[in-house]
């Protein structure tokens, strides 16, 4: 500190002060500037970009024009709310085969996955991403929406979200992780085995109440550990793997007391 | 213990003197001498039926604080309660309401219920667990196998218990097995759908059914099972309890410690044990947060939709049987193959094997003595190996019945994970049959040569002609003793084909065919060591018994006369 007081009234001093202050100025708005151009508008250039990014990272399976390959769907109508679930939760670009595409780190920044989704968008109408008010949890009603997961969701996601298996090797992902977003996102566009569940079908405001109830799960139980809320056979295997090794651990324990 | 019949003193203290006036009375302390004296043998095994009948305690005692709150009514109500926020307003029965009440509403009442649940799955668990100790250990012969059926009809009711309470909060889980069980009882020929109706009371769900389980499982059925226990004990206190082969014990006499003090005090330790283990899992652990999985709605059908661990043997033989081409209609009667194969003939054989497996054992073995040292496992290969393929099939039904969570779980094809599990289903016990004979009788061979040549001792000692050789500590007296006291059962004996006068015999044709599973039961065997052949082995002197017995003649692969032996 001694060094810099002595050095305040130095020559160079507002030249400093003056670069160090259009870097902070030029961070913060960095950091900030973009997060306005995510929203709903896209503008010609997002969608300039998004072809770019598209045709690089996209077009070998979805085709050029995203008119799709026998390899991959088109794109063409999928809406943006697709684009954003699949990019933003490292689906896509999918890296192998398999029985379904898997969630893995994202390779798109927020930047990227809006210019891709605005690309798409701008092929043909498709359900759009929501707003955040839409996907407001503490907007919701929990009971409306645990009735209607267990009348839509629960038989592939299990009741409290915790997922399932479906056949020859797809599954049903657990959802306690899933962004609000995203589970409107599926929602509305569907993906892999998912049905979609368009706004005739199930409300925007009844699909608040549905991610409120996710969300409330995310509380954790009254009871105690949820262990995984699998069910019995989670629950069995701790009746197990605690309370028999317990107990039979302290019948071994009586037992070897010498009488 | 001053207060015998036989003290002429008159009782001074005032404990002694109300002693005194019962015994008087009721001669109640010739009873309590003989209990307080009565000798139990020590081992931990012992103690896992204790489990079993403490949980049991702590299911009755938790059972009774529910009782207190619970409604079994089918009658439609809004829920008002202010926790949990997923259920306001919902529609749901009042079982149902009930149960989420006293879960969240009644002081304890989470607790209760948890801890009634985790008792309910130990309960099982134990029962289960001290069986597999009686029947690898054979505590089940004579004179015990009525005890043996006893506990056989314990296990059933236990399961009974499990699945009335199971299916009593009417969530949507519960009400799921309820239409299983209903699938089930359709699948039985000609009456199966009277049968089904007048369960239900009608068109299943209807409104009878929660009322109906809710008398079995609170009335019923316990009264059943504490009136078994109470047979169960007595019989083990009539037949004195068996003890585990050593020295000095035979099956005349009981090794073992008085009932008071020690027994008494570890049995009271354990029961506190017990019930602590329990209330920490009730405390800490989640069990059917039925909130979650909603009241019954007969459209819902949730994924990870299991029943407790003890059923998942028959969801498991449900979920692998093929349902294709399985179910004819006959003379307009349906023939469902697809459910009655795995949810009724699969279990029924499981279980009559449970039932005749004594009878059957005592026949093949034409052993018509009494049995108070209890058999080492390896020394009843076939049993044994009987036991873990009986095992290795529930396991594996178990496991299917789990066989979405294993795919999500390890990641692999549910479909692949059925079709290994149906192939597995054949093979696995057949297996297990045979890896497990063979440990056994591997195991009978090293225990002959430890007998015969005592243990390694790691040094090694050089003669004066430069031969090298180990020396073997003998093994001492309680060792060898365990070692050689048992018996090698061989195949029956049968009487020949016709009588002396060539007269064909009646009866041979039922002979043979018991004489042909003893044989599968006793050909291949490991004899014990003979003193004859203990003194051989010494005679060889210390050092060049390594020769002794080459190329295993022990194992002998005997007719069923047993004239091949040497």
């Amino acid at each position: 500190m001694k060094a810099l007081a002595a050095r305040r009234h130095h020559r160079a001093a507002p030249v400093v002060l003056l670069l160090l202050a259009l870097l902070v100025t030029g961070g913060v708005y960095a950091v900030l500037a973009p997060s306005p151009a995510t929203a709903d508008t896209a503008s010609t250039a997002d969608i300039e970009t998004g072809k770019k990014l598209f045709q690089a990272n996209c077009a070998t399976c979805h085709g050029p024009n995203a008119e799709g390959t026998s390899e991959a769907p088109s794109l063409v109508g999928v809406g943006a709310a697709a684009v954003d679930f699949q990019v933003s939760t490292g689906r896509m670009p999918m890296q192998m085969n398999g029985p379904q595409a898997q969630e893995k780190p994202r390779q798109m920044n927020e930047e990227q996955t809006a210019a891709l989704a605005a690309y798409v968008a701008s092929l043909g109408p498709g359900p759009s991403i929501p707003t955040e008010e839409q996907v407001d949890a503490s907007k919701g009603d929990p009971a409306s929406g645990a009735a209607l997961f267990w009348t839509n969701c629960a038989m592939c996601h299990n009741a409290v979200g915790a997922g399932g298996a479906l056949s020859e090797g797809k599954w049903a992902p657990e959802l306690h992780d899933v962004s609000e977003r995203n589970i409107y996102n599926a929602m509305v566009s569907g993906p892999q085995s998912m049905p979609v569940f368009n706004d005739a079908n199930i409300t925007p405001e009844e699909k608040r109440d549905i991610i409120a109830y996710i969300v409330e799960q995310r509380d954790g139980s009254a009871g105690g550990l949820t262990l995984g809320s699998l069910g019995p056979v989670s629950e069995g295997i701790w009746t197990w793997v605690v309370g028999m090794v317990l107990l039979i651990g302290a019948a071994v324990w009586i037992g070897a007391k010498s009488s | 213990m001053s207060t015998t019949i036989n003290s002429p003193a008159e009782p001074t203290t005032p404990a002694g003197k109300a002693a005194d006036f019962l015994d008087q009375r009721t001669k109640i302390g010739v009873l309590t001498k003989q209990l307080v004296r009565k000798v139990f043998p020590d081992h931990w095994s012992f103690m896992l039926g204790e489990i079993a009948l403490f949980s049991f305690v702590v299911l009755l005692l938790t059972g009774f604080f529910l009782t207190m709150f619970f409604e079994p009514s089918m009658e439609l109500t809004e829920y008002h309660g202010e926790h949990p926020a997923q259920l306001h307003g919902q529609l749901m029965s009042v079982a149902f309401a009930s149960t989420v009440e006293m879960s969240w509403e009644v002081r304890g009442g989470l607790l209760m219920r948890q801890m009634h649940h985790w008792a309910a799955l130990v309960f099982l668990a134990s029962m289960v667990v001290h069986m597999m100790r009686v029947f690898f250990t054979g505590a089940f012969r004579k004179p015990r196998e009525l005890n043996w059926l006893v506990g056989t009809s314990l296990l059933i009711l236990g399961l009974g218990a499990g699945f009335t309470g199971y299916s009593l909060p009417d969530d949507v889980l519960s009400g799921n097995g309820l239409r299983i069980t209903d699938g089930v009882v359709k699948s039985i020929p000609v009456i199966g759908s009277y049968m089904s109706y007048f369960i239900f009371g009608g068109e299943f769900p209807g409104e009878h059914i929660i009322p109906r389980l809710f008398t079995l499982h609170i009335l019923l059925i316990p009264a059943l099972i504490l009136a078994l226990i109470g047979v169960h004990l007595f019989l083990m206190v009539l037949n004195k309890h068996t003890q585990y082969p050593g020295g000095g014990r035979t099956d005349k006499n009981v090794v073992g410690v008085p009932a008071v003090p020690v027994f008494a005090t570890k049995m009271v330790g354990n029961f506190f044990i017990i019930f602590g283990v329990l209330a920490l899992m009730g405390g800490t652990m989640a069990i059917n947060n039925v909130w979650n999985y909603g009241p019954y709605d007969p459209s819902l059908v949730s994924a990870g939709a299991q029943p407790d661990w003890y059923m998942l043997f028959l969801e498991g033989s449900l979920r692998l049987m093929p349902g294709q081409g399985t179910e004819w209609v006959i003379a307009g009667y349906t023939l469902s193959l697809n459910v009655l194969i795995p949810a009724v003939v699969i279990p029924g054989m499981l279980f009559t094997f449970l039932f005749v497996y004594p009878f059957l054992e005592a026949k093949v073995t034409g052993d018509h003595r009494e049995h108070h040292v209890l058999d080492r496992p390896r020394n009843r290969p076939v049993r044994t190996a009987l036991g873990v393929a009986f095992l290795t099939a529930f396991i594996i039904l178990a496991v299917a019945g789990s066989n979405d969570l294993l795919a999500t779980h390890f990641v692999m094809s549910l479909n692949a994970i059925t079709w290994a599990l149906r192939i597995l289903f054949f093979v696995g016990p057949v297996l297990a049959f045979w890896i497990t004979k063979r440990i056994c009788l591997g195991l009978q061979r090293k225990d002959r040569e430890l007998v015969l040549h005592g243990h390694e001792t790691g040094r090694i000692v050089r003669f004066a002609n430069g031969e090298y050789i180990e020396v073997h500590r003998p093994v001492d007296e309680q060792e060898r003793w365990l070692r050689v006291n048992y018996e090698a059962y061989r195949p029956l004996e049968i009487a020949p084909a016709t009588d002396a006068r060539g007269v064909r015999r009646k009866g041979y044709r039922s002979d043979r065919r018991w004489q042909r599973i003893s044989r599968f039961f006793y050909e291949d065997r490991v004899e014990p060591v003979t003193p004859a052949e203990l003194a051989a082995a010494h005679a060889h002197g210390e050092h060049d018994e390594i020769e002794a017995q080459r190329g295993t003649p022990e194992l002998v692969s005997g007719s069923a006369s047993g004239e091949r032996e040497h």
